[in-house]
């Protein structure tokens, strides 16, 4: 297990190298770059401009640099635009905030997805299956950028219960996660649900009701760990989605999260950002896939590693 | 008073092209420690029959009739009391062991929680009690193996876990659904020759639910066959099986391969089994029968003919046996 573990952690470096040569080069063969602006800067400055941020030298030479910086003194370099910040000051200050309402949205949208998928899938065909059904297919379809205007409206312009944006307090927590857990929420219940409606008609599940268990042993203790195996699979990479934000979050809520910045910074041509927060959700995707093999290995003793 | 009594039990299931009658007006009875084997081929309502005892029908199934264990009234009896029952004082065996025990769960969880749940037993001596009833059904280093997973198992010994599992509460009453379908010829021996051994000593009645007529000769007192969801023939086991009064039983034992004559070919009973969504009107085999009338048309009642024998059929018994 632990040199599964190793092995698997030991082809992530290889990963996130093609992974940083690929956003590289995809970066600067867009045209343009973080000094163009509507009035043309003087060919001298622009000139300055480059050397001092590297961009003048070939680009495997960028690329290595950039990677040395990274291995030895884990610097992402300054950001392009923002000439007083580096790209380890804006992750370290957004990155924190997106963290806590994306943890706080995956906590909701497990718990009250799996709770909505299960009661569906055990009341088949009743009128809760039919409501949960509806609604998890509404909350999908409902995009959050039409959802966040809603929740304003609602709950900041005629109830006046919340704040409308920011990021002070857990007040300001409430709309954030709303915005962004629903739709997640909505996935893990279908999926719990056709998973467990699947699970319930199998043979072991019948020897398990034989055995005169009260049908909420036979949920919890024999359904359960079997119906989660599609859903841990989704909560993968929908854990990294969540927790590295949402543009949508951050600029209706003015939140302050890394999603904004990595939108800002693609719009800017701020290449350094653009690494940083591009090489952070790699990392985090490449760990997250990780720790779903191995849970699927927790539940499945027939997976061995 | 039997231990099990059915009486008139039908069981339909409501099917997108209407409902499907897989069992219909079936009645038998059970006595403590009495063998009884249901012969049938697949569909005839066999495991249904099974299923609905148990309380275990798929959710479109409904049943009707009576089924009264011990006195209790078993149909339409709400879960908690029948959970009061399944495995306590009815057990059953399912068919393919590979897929009746839960994959995620090692054998000791599977085994104790029915201790816990049903006697009351702490967590210890529960397992303490799952390593004997594996040492019953003679599972080698049963100590060691009950920590394991049943993918860990083999077919045979997988069947083995599922008896032992079964019989943790010493039940009155135990069903085997086909326990020897899925395993292969020398497993099958095996296991009935412990299910043998164990009846024996356990002394609950059995009800053995097979399509293999070798394997209930062996071992049951009393046979019951049925074809397309009724009764054709009931009796004891030795003179049905040696002079069969009904067309389809009669078909069946022909039907049985001879290893003293292997150029001989098989003679199976022409024709295939009714489709239970639209059955044939009265008699089920009547397609198929070589006896089969204008009367046939209305379905005979099961009737008793000599000491615990009865047959339905219209045919009188000597036409058919001549």
């Amino acid at each position: 297990m632990l040199s599964y573990i190793l092995k698997r952690l030991a082809i992530a470096i290889p990963t996130l190298l093609l992974l940083i040569i690929i956003s590289f080069v995809l970066m600067h063969s867009a045209p343009g770059g973080p000094f163009t602006a509507e009035r043309e800067l003087p060919p001298q400055v622009l000139a300055n401009l480059n050397e001092k941020y590297g961009l003048s030298d070939p680009l495997w030479m960028q690329v290595g640099n950039y990677v040395w910086g990274i291995v030895t003194a884990f610097d992402f370099g300054p950001s392009f635009v923002y000439k007083d910040r580096t790209v380890n000051e804006i992750i370290a200050q957004g990155f924190p905030i997106t963290l806590t309402y994306g943890l706080l949205s995956f906590a909701i949208a497990v718990l009250v997805g799996v709770s909505l998928g299960v009661a569906a899938a055990t009341r088949h065909n009743s009128p809760l299956d039919y409501a949960a059904v509806g609604v998890s297919i509404g909350a999908q379809v409902l995009p959050n950028f039409v959802m966040a205007p809603i929740l304003v409206l609602i709950f900041t312009l005629w109830l006046r219960w919340l704040p409308g944006g920011g990021w002070q307090g857990p007040e300001y927590w409430i709309m954030p996660v709303i915005a962004l857990s629903t739709s997640f929420m909505a996935s893990i219940a279908r999926i719990t649900r056709s998973s467990m409606l699947e699970v319930l008609t199998s043979n072991h599940i019948r020897t398990a009701r034989a055995k005169g268990l009260p049908e909420r042993k036979v949920i919890l203790r024999h359904a359960l760990k079997p119906a989660m195996l599609p859903v841990i699979s989704y909560l993968g990479p929908a854990f990294v989605a969540m927790i590295t934000g949402s543009v949508v979050v951050d600029i209706y809520f003015s939140t302050g999260g890394i999603g904004k910045a990595f939108v800002d910074s693609a719009l800017n041509r701020d290449y350094a950002v653009m690494m940083g927060v591009t090489i952070l959700v790699g990392a985090l995707t490449i760990f997250f896939n990780l720790v779903v093999d191995i849970l699927y290995g927790w539940i499945d003793p027939k997976i061995r590693y | 008073m039997s231990l099990l009594q059915i009486d008139n039990l039908s069981v339909t299931f409501d099917g997108e092209d209407g409902p499907v009658h897989a069992v219909n007006d079936l009645s038998l009875a059970i006595d403590r420690g009495e063998t009884l084997g249901i012969v049938g081929e697949s569909g005839s309502g066999k495991s249904q029959t099974a299923f609905s005892i148990m309380g275990l029908l798929a959710p479109n199934g409904r049943t009707d009739g009576s089924v009264r264990f011990d006195g209790q009234e078993l149909l339409g009896a709400k879960p908690k009391d029948l959970n009061k029952i399944r495995a306590k004082r009815i057990a059953m065996i399912f068919q393919d062991p590979m897929t009746s025990l839960n994959p995620y769960m090692r054998i000791s969880n599977q085994m104790t929680e029915v201790l816990t749940l049903h006697q009351g037993l702490s967590k210890k001596e529960a397992l303490a009690e799952s390593v004997r009833m594996l040492d019953a059904v003679k599972i080698p280093a049963a100590k060691e193996r009950v920590n394991l997973f049943p993918h860990e198992f083999s077919g045979g010994m997988r069947q083995r876990v599922m008896i032992a599992m079964s019989l943790l509460c010493q039940p009155d009453l135990l069903i085997a659904d086909e326990p020897t379908t899925a395993l292969d010829v020398t497993v099958q021996a095996q296991i009935m020759d412990l299910l043998g051994d164990l009846q024996r000593d356990f002394g609950m009645a059995t009800i053995l639910i097979t399509h293999d007529l070798g394997v209930v000769a062996g071992f049951c007192e009393r046979v019951l066959v049925m074809y397309g969801g009724r009764v054709m023939e009931e009796g004891p086991t030795e003179p049905l099986f040696a002079e069969p009064t009904h067309p389809y039983t009669r078909g069946l034992l022909a039907a049985v391969p001879r290893v003293d004559d292997v150029d001989a070919a098989m003679k199976a009973i022409p024709g295939n089994p009714p489709n239970m969504a639209a059955p044939p009107e009265g008699c089920p085999f009547r397609p198929r029968c070589g006896f089969a009338g204008e009367d046939c048309r209305v379905m005979p009642p099961l009737s008793p003919f000599a000491q615990g024998r009865a047959r339905a059929c219209h045919r009188p018994i000597a036409e058919v046996t001549a």
